[in-house]
């Protein structure tokens, strides 16, 4: 078979994988192609028709679809290619990528790869809920896709598990619908969705959010008839005695999102246990040179601002990868305490400015994010508080490094 | 008196504390803290005086690639209209194709907020 050469193949034409080509192509970076598997470019932004995409990168608030059509649009004014309805099936460690398209089997040999497959939501089976298995169980992203794609309403009596921020942006939409949404149960004590969803999706319609507490019993043969909802301990372990019965016809699961990464996997990049995305440094590289990884398919975002500007990072560093053939090397490992859920990158070559976005793994007040190096600080962020739904970033100026001792992020 | 509030104009969703007077209809701001920005206290008055939000939905679409398109409120209206909004919303038709920008109602129900197409939807083939 024919092995097509070229500069850039982005692996999905979501927000990051279109944000990345318009960036490289404005670099001059020109023989790129975008492989996007659905029919539309755009990504999951396609059925987020909610308000309030765009504040960070526009400086104004617009719906999923408009955010994407600014990136499409550019997209194709630029020429840039990109097919649709098409699956990358593999990508090996030396960047040849196979596509299945309508037409047949394609195969291309790319000097730099740029994985932008975003993420999938965590099922009913990732989390092993007991009980029969009726119709009626969807995911928080399912049942939009029914609702904003597909117009076909999902649900009457609803219960939501996990206070994610997609369950909270559905349970307000199928209250606009008709719908009755009973309650949202978390099994944190905490939320984990944003404080400003919780308010304007929730309270605006008297939703109650209970926390520490989880479905521990589905019934129903043929439709959902109800959910047994428990009160969990300490270690989220149901406390018997605690059983609550909720009459319903659908229980809508907002429960956390993957990165999807199997393709990456197949191509020997190593991921990180904490993200479950690749381990890569501050040019957004993974181990396999060449190989870039940004947006959701790296780290789960809570805004797709953030995804972009991340995209179009990677894309002048693979633009310069492309141009020069190599990268400086990161040797500074980035380390972090107790307190830091994750960070990203995982290593910086100290020779550039350079930006830390992570996540603490509980909510705090009044803390102060502190980066050091043997023992000195080097860059710190204050707080008034700091929880596990919204990323940090901070920058941090190289010229205050010295040598290639490692980086520890605490949280105090 | 005092409140407290989720700041909902961006996603830092400040924890603002106000201390505020009512004279009459009119509410006077005597302290406002917590907020990042001074968007932050003009959504406390607006709070206090009339909660206002926005609101997407969709608008059913015949002989396009899709069954429906996405629309969206461009100002915020009143808390307490939503419901009434989303009738005017539900009354709509449209025959693709459809341009994502095309006001679909201007000023609904009087509140000096358009009905805006927010996706384009193209002709089935």
């Amino acid at each position: 078979m024919e092995i097509k050469q070229l500069d850039v193949l982005v692996v999905g034409g979501g927000p990051a994988g279109l944000a990345a080509a318009v960036e490289l192509y404005r670099k001059g970076i020109k023989d790129i192609l975008v492989v996007e598997r659905e029919k539309h470019l755009g990504g999951i932004l396609r059925q987020c028709i909610h308000d309030g995409f765009g504040l960070t990168r526009f400086g104004s608030t617009m719906s999923g679809p408009e955010y994407a059509e600014r990136f499409i649009h550019e997209a194709r004014e630029m020429g840039i290619p990109c097919i649709v309805n098409a699956a990358v099936t593999e990508i090996t460690n030396d960047k040849v990528v196979t596509v299945v398209t309508r037409d047949g089997i394609r195969k291309y040999q790319a000097k730099a790869v740029v994985l932008a497959m975003g993420c999938r939501e965590r099922t009913r089976g990732a989390l092993a809920i007991p009980g029969e298995r009726p119709a009626g169980v969807f995911t928080a992203g399912v049942a939009q896709a029914y609702m904003n794609l597909y117009n076909r309403m999902p649900a009457k009596e609803v219960v939501i598990l996990g206070s994610g921020d997609i369950g909270m942006i559905m349970a307000r939409r199928l209250t606009l619908e008709g719908a009755h949404v009973k309650a949202v149960f978390e099994i944190q004590p905490y939320p984990s969705g944003l404080p400003r969803n919780i308010e304007q999706c929730l309270k605006d319609y008297g939703i109650p959010l209970y926390l520490s507490r989880t479905v521990t019993n589905v019934h129903g043969d043929v439709r959902l008839q109800g959910v047994t909802v428990s009160e969990v301990d300490e270690h989220m372990r149901p406390i018997p005695g605690t059983e609550k019965y909720y009459e319903c016809d659908t229980l809508i699961l907002s429960v956390g999102l993957i990165p999807e990464n199997e393709l990456s996997i197949d191509a020997g990049v190593q991921l990180d246990g904490r993200t479950r995305g690749a381990r890569v440094n501050e040019f957004f590289e993974t181990n396999v040179p060449g190989i870039f990884s940004a947006g959701n398919v790296l780290h789960v975002h809570d805004l797709v601002d953030f995804v972009s500007l991340e995209a179009e990072s990677l894309a002048d560093a693979a633009a310069e990868y492309v141009q020069e053939g190599r990268l400086p090397a990161c040797p500074i490992e980035i380390v972090y305490d107790k307190n830091v859920n994750h960070t990203v990158p995982m290593a910086v070559s100290g020779t550039r400015p350079f930006r830390i976005s992570m996540r603490v793994n509980r909510p705090m007040k009044d803390v102060r994010v502190v980066l050091r190096q043997d023992g000195r600080e080097v860059a710190s962020k204050k707080m008034k508080k700091a929880i596990p739904a919204e990323m940090i970033q901070f920058t941090v100026d190289a010229e205050k490094l010295e040598g290639s001792g490692k980086l520890e992020v605490s949280v105090e | 008196m005092k409140r407290e509030f989720t700041c909902i104009v961006c996603p830092n969703g400040c924890e603002i504390e106000a201390e505020y007077e009512m004279k009459n209809d009119a509410v006077e701001l005597v302290n406002v803290s917590g907020n990042l920005c001074k968007r932050g206290a003009e959504y406390v008055r607006q709070e206090l005086v009339n909660p206002e939000r926005t609101i997407a939905s969709s608008v059913l679409v015949s002989g396009g690639e899709l069954p429906l398109c996405s629309v969206r409120l461009n100002r915020p209206v009143p808390k307490g209209k939503i419901f009434d909004v989303m009738k005017e919303i539900k009354e709509l038709k449209l025959s693709a194709p459809v341009s994502a920008g095309t006001v679909l109602i201007h000023d609904v129900l009087g509140l000096g907020s358009d009905v805006v197409v927010t996706k384009s939807v193209e002709k089935a083939l």
